[in-house]
């Protein structure tokens, strides 16, 4: 018996990373057209919140808002329409070391804003914030299966649910002493708007399964896309977005929990 | 949707070790709120402790994952036989056909804010026996039950604040829809923690006595800490009478403040009537609501002009109340543990009191006990909102 795979349309891509702006000025890069030249991560200040709650925001919403924005800008839908799913190993390392240290020093009383950013929906909740979407959104963590998580429970929710979903997986820093604990180099989002039935400009059909155990990830030629992709859990997506920036059909093996793998199978729309 | 069966459940929290003890305390309306003594805390606050934490030990083999947290998790996972009942499970599906959802909010967080403590002097590195994967991390708790459990299948932790572990049902829910997987661990462990604690209280939201949920003078949340975790398959074509079902969730953000809920609840009124959807059941056919209650003034606000928009039609007042003066909030367990009080209300007609609350609002909307009361019931509504303006309901009934 053939198990069940999850699947759906790509119709959007968002991508902030080290040397990579967006999706439409990297997907040279990824697909090994033109060379990767990393450049520390910049992450634009996300659109649509009110300056009150864009003042209160670090960088962690503001990555996985902003791939967010970029992808349902590309998909051409109305984010109230969508379904989300946030996904991330960490948070916003820089709030959880500020706690820390001010929980570990003579005078324990946190900062309140710090203390509500600090929850892992943070960006789930901003998102609704600045979309006014009252529509359902969850928040995982899968450690360094954050993605293929993130991509399984989005692709069963637009399976089971018939609606578009967006799935925003993304990852920051922590700073020293937690840095040396948890050694993210540098900040990496990507967002993918799914559909359960393809657009005229629908860019690919994705479908994902568990792999037998011992299956090996896909690894990537370019070194320092290779070294990206193990360092930071949302670049664990890196073999998906180069089969989507080729444009050709196939297979990609993604980590996801522990030991276990998940393949992504990729068809062509076109 | 179609209904699941929830084939077992079990809870721990300060008023049991367990559904035996818990079910007793909720029929006497014992509360299980104290003032609080935990760790180097000197908050002036009453909270829910489990007794009994320190003296767990995890397995060798498991020792990366020890923490205040995953010892709570294994204390509830030690109870009521889930440990059996799982592993039952497993070998009628395999373990690869079986999923781990499990909410928390603050995971073994403890362990590093006390690691803070500890920096090395000179170059202020943590303490090598800090192990961030196995504790910090909001994936540490189901990594660690899952290789308690021994599953193979798909697995997350979600962490979306106070509603994590009843949007589990939801994961687990939809994974089973789409044929991924033939049953489903779900559950929440959170424990106490000097972010929440401290958090809270920074917010001005902590109560100084025990939580008096919906009461007229409540004055804000008990923190407390709990594991509760079922076990969900496909229901069969016959079921006992005495079965408890799954048949409806309900999820929806607020789109208005993060740690604030919309003054009417707007987001936590279109959560119960999707999950009223799912069920294919109007509001009058629910014979209790088990409330998100924490007892501040806003959220207790917001949630009762909610419930009286969505019951208003039903042409009588609907029986409610918060277990939160028993449990105190448990934050990312508190769906799960709802949850499983709802299965103990349908299975042994109990609809638990609310201890400390006294004197409510005369026109809430709704009936809230203050006793409890025995009464053969049917359906139950169960109410989750967390931070972010996430919001989550769920309904379970009994097999009839």
């Amino acid at each position: 018996m053939t198990a069940p795979m999850p699947s759906a349309y790509v119709q959007g891509i968002g991508l902030i990373g080290p040397g990579l702006t967006d999706w439409q000025s990297s997907a040279r890069a990824l697909a090994g057209e033109e060379a990767y030249s990393p450049r520390a991560t910049t992450v634009p200040t996300p659109e649509g919140l009110p300056p009150a709650e864009r003042r209160r925001i670090g960088t962690t919403v503001k990555l996985a808002l902003g791939v967010a924005q970029q992808a349902v800008a590309a998909a051409g839908l109305d984010p109230g329409e969508l379904l989300a799913v946030f996904s991330s190993s960490s948070g916003d390392g820089h709030i959880c070391h500020e706690i820390c240290e001010t929980l570990a020093s003579a005078d324990r009383q946190l900062s309140p804003t710090r203390f509500h950013n600090s929850v892992h929906n943070a960006a789930a909740g901003y998102w609704s914030l600045a979309t006014g979407s009252m529509a359902a959104s969850t928040a995982l963590c899968a450690y360094d299966g954050s993605f293929a998580a993130g991509l399984l429970e989005a692709l069963v929710l637009v399976t089971v649910e018939r609606l578009p979903v967006l799935l925003s997986a993304y990852e920051t820093t922590y700073p020293e002493p937690l840095r040396a604990k948890r050694p993210v180099p540098d900040s990496f989002g990507m967002a993918l708007v799914l559909t359960p039935t393809p657009a005229p400009d629908a860019r690919a059909r994705l479908a994902a399964r568990l792999c037998d155990p011992g299956a090996p990830a896909d690894r990537l030629a370019d070194p320092r896309l290779e070294a990206l992709r193990t360092a930071v859990p949302a670049a664990r997506s890196l073999p998906l977005l180069r089969l989507l920036a080729r444009g050709e059909p196939g297979e990609v093996v993604l980590d996801y929990i522990g030991e276990q793998r998940m393949a992504v199978q990729v068809r062509e729309c076109r | 949707m179609t209904p699941l069966a929830i084939r077992h459940l079990t809870a721990t929290s300060c008023i049991g070790h367990g559904l035996e003890p818990t079910l007793e305390s909720l029929r006497a309306a014992r509360s299980g709120l104290a003032p609080c003594a935990f760790e180097t805390v000197t908050l002036d606050t009453c909270i829910g402790e489990v007794p009994g934490i320190d003296e767990v030990r995890l397995p060798a083999a498991l020792r990366r994952f020890d923490c205040r947290n995953h010892r709570l998790a294994q204390l509830g996972l030690a109870a009521d036989g889930f440990l059996d009942a799982v592993a039952a499970c497993a070998g009628r599906w395999g373990r690869r056909r079986i999923g781990l959802f499990l909410g928390t909010s603050t995971s073994g967080m403890l362990e590093t804010e006390v690691a803070y403590r500890q920096r090395d002097p000179k170059t202020g590195a943590l303490p090598a026996a800090l192990d961030y994967a196995g504790t910090h991390n909001p994936y540490s708790l189901a990594a660690f039950v899952r290789e308690l459990l021994g599953l193979e299948g798909p697995a997350a932790a979600v962490s979306s604040a106070c509603s994590s572990s009843a949007k589990v049902f939801g994961s687990a829910r939809r994974m089973l829809a789409a044929g991924l997987i033939d049953a489903a661990v779900v559950g929440g462990v959170d424990s106490l923690c000097l972010t929440t604690l401290y958090g809270f209280h920074s917010l001005q939201l902590t109560s100084r006595g025990p939580c008096r949920p919906f009461d007229l003078e409540r004055d804000g949340i008990s923190i407390g800490e709990a594991a509760a975790f079922a076990l969900i398959e496909r229901a069969p074509e016959s079921l006992d009478r005495d079965a408890i079902l799954l048949l409806g969730v309900g999820e929806s953000s607020d789109a208005y403040h993060m740690s604030s809920p919309h003054p009417e609840g707007r987001g936590a009124r279109a959560a119960m009537l999707e999950a009223l959807a799912a069920a294919g059941l109007p509001a009058q056919d629910i014979d209790y609501i088990n409330l998100h209650g924490t007892g501040t003034a806003s959220n207790d606000s917001a949630e009762a002009s909610a419930v009286a928009a969505v019951f208003a039609d039903c042409g009588r007042l609907v029986q409610a109340s918060s277990t939160k003066g028993a449990t105190g909030h448990t934050l990312g367990a508190a769906g799960a543990l709802e949850a499983v009080i709802c299965a103990l209300s349908l299975r042994h007609g109990l609809l638990p009191g609310s201890p400390h609350t006294r004197h409510v609002a005369a026109s809430l909307g709704f009936e809230y006990l203050l006793a409890s009361r025995q009464r053969p019931i049917a359906r139950a509504i169960s109410n989750s909102f967390g931070f972010g303006g996430s919001n989550c309901a769920l309904v379970l009934g009994r097999a009839q």
